[in-house]
């Protein structure tokens, strides 16, 4: 524990972070679907929107990130390097997470947590913002000491592979929050003080997705490395191709960021066919998925047949399907075929005007952020425990339970919100019912399809944070199992080109200078009139 | 670097499958002009009021028959909330909004857009006859919910 204690730490954070947004989840879903909440209205639906998406989407997924890569490079590198710097990045992120969490509850930042301006928050809410980023940059900081130490002391190896997928995430990072802190730091902070009277919301929209859409690599590459580098070995199998792996990565790396406008199709001021060019770079990232799906999947088949399968099929069998963290990850890749394919359709230039802003969104981001991000991170939590704390699972039955739960509910909620979009359901709407208008009454049925969806999701939110905080406080101590890694079929002989980081960061920000650079500066040189900031109440 | 046979189709594959989403995409643009409303042009939102063609908000049928609708978005209505057009023709739509971000939806028709204040959000379409509910889909605020209106697509008589 002693070892591990920063990254227990951001743990701790990330499931109490989760715990409450998965409360609020289930208000909301139920409210839509028209039960009676006592002490609510739209006052209360909005603001529990708000913060279950800063919580859910912004700090359960930062602080178990970081958590993990303290981990990683501590158990792989052998080392963490400006542990103190660390410690004071958790503290910045705390302070700054609480603060944003404190100006939603008390219903001055309703803004939900795209935070799109005119609509205006208490300028808390956006410092507190900020300083969660900046502790994320900071630990961004403390891996990269820490590799260029291991490197100096092991010169010409590549970087071990867990290491490798968080220094692709830390720089996809870096890209996709210099949006976000023009943004905020430069727009919505001078204005939300006072300093400057008027904002343009469709540039500062242009730099909220510059960060929005990388951000969901962000959460999807750690998800990833998880993938690659420990599930086959507690399926008990090989990794099957290590230099792939490492080009995935690589390849987010180049391809995570100018792709923003595929959240704008539906913007004035920006032309059609920049629009077209991110549809398009949109689409290159679907590769790195397409080839770790291959990948992973066919480490899982040795796994089988290690264990001596024979025939077509029967490896899957021999999976270890009553680990809760096998279990986890193989419904967590299951529901990204779904999603990713939801993703193509959103991206695809022309057909997303008939899901832009629909329910059919919240459906798509539940299947991608909510079960493959977030449901892979759940069961490494069961992993990671046990070595972390020292202390044997408590409650494995609810553990192996919790994962087939979460998926049986995001079937209901996800699917049904996926149907509404199509007919047509705004997301993110407090009643559905429009005055009784005839289109609006199709979608009822569907919104209760949604709420029973959430009440299983809750029912496993619910064993995953008992299963966790049970553990950590009674689980009976034995000898902490190690942090194991699986080990490839053929092992890397040496650095190679996917292992130059440095240079496909370069390639990346040309990248995004030709998707951003000239869209910008058209936009900058029309004349715009700016808007002061309106309250949501 | 060796790559599995396998895993080389399986990659090529992915490629061809990806250039035939890419293809699609470009027909649909290119060839049937299926375009995303993008277009460029800037008003003062707090002169939206005052300006020649959105003080007169609503439907008007131009000489040359062109059907132009201008519909002003605000906490929490559209100004027409009824809109009249006539089916199968093009209709022209122009918005803008006088206070935050809010969206435009035609519920069950490809009409689907973002009006942000400060843009004059334009873009073309046909309905089929019919009655057809509209939404605000961005959330701008306490009763964004009960921003709504309708759009009746009438049949012309010949």
């Amino acid at each position: 524990m002693s070892r591990h204690r920063l990254a227990a730490a951001h743990f701790a954070v990330a499931v109490a972070a989760f715990a409450v947004a998965a409360c609020l989840g289930l208000l909301q879903a139920l409210s839509i679907a028209g039960v009676e909440l006592p002490k609510w209205g739209e006052a209360q639906f909005y603001l529990s929107m708000t913060a279950h998406g800063v919580l859910m989407a912004l700090v359960f997924t930062t602080f178990f990130i970081m958590g993990l890569g303290y981990l990683f490079a501590r158990e792989t590198l052998g080392r963490l390097v400006g542990e103190k710097t660390a410690w004071t990045a958790f503290g910045l992120a705390i302070v700054g997470s609480v603060g944003a969490a404190w100006v939603v509850l008390a219903g001055k930042g309703t803004v939900l947590y795209t935070f799109y301006p005119p609509l205006q928050a208490h300028p808390a809410f956006y410092i507190g913002a900020t300083l969660l980023v900046v502790g994320s940059w900071l630990w961004g900081g403390v891996l990269l000491a820490s590799y260029r130490s291991w490197r100096r002391d092991n010169p010409g190896l590549p970087a071990p592979l867990p290491v490798h997928g968080m220094l692709a995430t830390v720089i996809v990072w870096y890209l996709a929050t210099a949006g976000l802190a023009v943004e905020v730091v430069g727009m919505l902070i001078p204005w939300s003080l006072g300093w400057v009277e008027t904002i343009d919301p469709v540039v500062a929209r242009t730099f909220f997705w510059w960060f929005g859409h990388p951000l969901v690599y962000f959460w999807l590459l750690p998800t990833y490395v998880l993938w690659y580098t420990v599930i086959p070995r507690v399926a008990g199998g090989r990794l099957f191709s290590e230099p792939l792996a490492r080009m995935v990565f690589v390849l987010f790396v180049l391809f995570s960021t100018p792709v923003g406008f595929h959240h704008q199709f539906a913007d004035p001021g920006i032309e059609a066919g920049w629009k077209l060019v991110h549809t398009f770079s949109t689409y290159a990232i679907l590769f790195p998925s397409l080839v770790t799906a291959f990948t992973v999947i066919a480490s899982l088949e040795v796994a089988g047949r290690l264990k001596g399968a024979r025939g077509l099929f029967d490896w899957i069998g021999k999976l270890p399907w009553g680990d809760p963290f096998f279990a986890s990850v193989a419904l967590a890749m299951l529901t990204f075929t779904l999603g990713g394919l939801g993703g193509a359709i959103n991206a695809a230039y022309a057909m997303n005007t008939m899901v832009h802003n629909t329910a059919w969104i919240q459906g798509h981001f539940h299947l991608t952020v909510g079960t493959t991000v977030g449901l892979t991170f759940m069961g490494a939590t069961y992993w990671l425990l046990p070595r972390l704390t020292g202390r044997e699972l408590r409650l494995p039955a609810l553990a192996r339970l919790q994962p087939y739960l979460w998926f049986a509910g995001m079937v209901l909620f996800s699917g049904a919100n996926h149907v509404a979009g199509l007919m047509g359901m705004p997301r993110r709407i407090y009643d559905v019912t429009y005055l009784g208008a005839e289109q609006a009454a199709r979608w009822v049925p569907l919104t209760r399809i949604a709420a029973a969806g959430a009440v299983l999701l809750f029912v496993s939110a619910l064993c995953y944070v008992v299963v966790s905080v049970a553990t950590w406080l009674s689980g009976r101590r034995s000898e902490a199992p190690a942090f194991e890694f699986a080990r490839p079929l053929v092992p890397v002989a040496g650095r190679g080109l996917w292992d130059r980081l440095g240079l496909w960061t370069v390639a990346a920000v040309i990248l995004i200078a030709i998707a951003y650079a000239y869209p910008l500066l058209h936009l900058l040189s029309q004349q715009r009139f700016g808007s002061p900031g309106v309250a949501p109440f | 670097m060796k790559v599995d046979l396998y895993e080389k189709v399986w990659m090529w594959v992915a490629a061809v499958l990806i250039l035939a989403f890419f293809a699609a995409i470009a027909v649909a643009a290119g060839v049937h002009a299926v375009h995303p409303p993008s277009h460029m042009e800037t008003i003062d939102p707090a002169a939206v009021l005052e300006s020649e063609e959105f003080s007169r908000a609503g439907v008007e049928v131009a000489v040359d028959g062109r059907v132009v609708v201008t519909v002003v978005a605000e906490m929490f209505l559209f100004d027409p909330d009824e809109i009249r057009v006539p089916a199968g023709r093009p209709i022209t739509f122009r918005l803008t909004s006088t206070d935050v971000i809010h969206g435009f939806e035609v519920v069950g028709t490809n009409a689907n857009a973002m009006v942000i204040p400060g843009y004059v959000t334009e873009f073309t379409i046909r309905f089929a006859p019919g009655e057809y509910l509209i939404t605000c889909h961005e959330y701008c605020g306490l009763l964004h919910h009960e921003m709504q209106g309708m759009l009746i697509a009438e049949e012309e008589s010949s």
